[in-house]
């Protein structure tokens, strides 16, 4: 194995430049699990840890170095409890919203908050940068669209973070926990309601009729709130697992989107 | 490679992908932190690496050269207890034994970061070490007590 410890993104991406296919270790929550079960072997190792400027974060930057333990604490509502949600603290004192992109399980905790906000997805190469909208940056279950020689930066979000945001996740216990269903909803200054929920598509998703229902009706009314339920449950894509029932994510999905808009309004 | 573990530097061999606890037990015979899940799971194994908890199991121990390691051993012996250790046998807050050094270096940072824990952030802190016998009733009050 060869490894290597850049400490500047711009030595990041020069190590990729001539090593494409290098597996990219950041808190190697998800990375160490396949390589202590033999799922993996490494051969080339580019370390992330030690890149200062990776870990920034501002009021519409958060680069991929920043842990869940920090995301724990960000002025972001909907991302804050997501990240509370992720693990354990040995899991959020390590574990990045970077790696989170990176191993893009359809269950990331982290994507409700960056689909309902329309954050985008920064690469940077040798060659320059690559800025996905998150609906280009997820390809698939455990899929991205990180090229070899890319490294993920960061997440851009847009100038306008909705104010009221509220996330919630669905599991057998609260900590430790892959969601069965999770959901953000955010709504901002002008009314306007998004929905996004994860761990029941390929991808994280959005349910966009349900959102254009309460958008062009807006008020909340229990008839409206059925209504709402019934689209959210119709939009997902959910399938059966070890985990739960696809039935039981349809239903709850529909459910967790309904209370969560309750508490946005 | 070099790792600073408990204050100390220590120089180890590592042939690629082996994992710290891997190098802390059978390198270093720090048999303390215990290998039981292997996928962040169980939380026998936690460490802190700088001044944070984490599961050794999961730390590429080449990925470890030049942080601080904090092992159970580096929090207090058979001879001189930490309080923690102390106030758990107290409260006879261990059966088995074998999460008991995870939930040593958890409670430790705890702590070390909240001096005074409220019942919510003993269990909050204890998420992520799962003990079998107890019930956690008696860890948490020991916890609770030091």
């Amino acid at each position: 194995m060869q490894i290597e410890y850049p400490t500047t993104v711009s030595d990041a991406v020069d190590v990729l430049a001539s090593w494409p296919d290098a597996t990219l270790l950041s808190g190697g929550t998800d990375l160490m699990v396949e390589v202590n079960y033999r799922h993996r072997r490494l051969d080339q190792v580019v370390a992330l840890r030690r890149i200062a400027e990776l870990a920034e974060m501002d009021s519409a930057w958060i680069g991929a170095g920043v842990t869940h333990a920090r995301l724990e604490r960000s002025p972001w509502q909907g991302l804050a409890e997501a990240a509370r949600t992720v693990g354990s603290p040995q899991i959020r004192s390590v574990g990045t919203i970077g790696g989170n992109l990176g191993t893009a399980s359809p269950a990331g905790d982290t994507f409700p908050f960056l689909a309902a906000v329309d954050a985008a997805i920064v690469l940077r190469s040798a060659s320059g940068v690559r800025t996905l909208p998150w609906d280009e940056f997820f390809t698939g279950p455990k899929q991205n669209a990180r090229r070899p020689g890319e490294l993920i930066a960061g997440v851009q979000l847009p100038e306008a973070v909705p104010a009221r945001q509220a996330f919630a996740k669905v599991g057998r216990r609260s900590a430790m926990v892959i969601a069965i269903v999770s959901a953000c909803v955010t709504r901002n200054e002008d009314g306007d309601v998004t929905v996004a929920l994860g761990a029941v598509g390929p991808t994280v998703l959005r349910a966009r009729q349900a959102e254009a229902m309460i958008n062009a009706e807006r008020r909340l009314t229990d008839t409206m709130l059925d209504e709402f339920q019934r689209l959210v449950a119709d939009e997902v894509q959910p399938i059966d697992d070890i985990r739960a029932s696809a039935a039981y994510r349809r239903h709850a999905s529909g459910v967790l989107a309904r209370r969560l808009l309750e508490r946005v309004w | 490679m070099k790792l600073n573990i408990n204050g100390h530097e220590t120089v180890v061999e590592v042939r690629g992908d082996e994992n710290l606890l891997w190098v802390l037990r059978e390198e270093l015979h720090l048999k303390g932190a215990k290998d039981a899940c292997l996928q962040g799971e169980c939380g026998s194994c936690t460490v802190l690496m700088d001044g944070e908890p984490v599961c050794s199991c999961l730390v590429l121990a080449a990925d470890a050269e030049g942080a601080e390691i904090v092992t159970v051993e580096g929090i207090g012996t058979p001879d001189e207890p930490h309080p923690i250790q102390q106030s758990l046998v107290d409260h006879g807050a261990a059966q088995c034994g074998f999460c008991t050094p995870g939930i040593v270096v958890s409670a430790y940072h705890l702590l070390e970061t909240h001096p005074s824990p409220s019942e919510a952030d003993v269990r909050e802190a204890l998420a992520g070490n799962i003990c079998r016998c107890t019930g956690y009733g008696a860890i948490i009050r020991a916890i609770g007590d030091v």
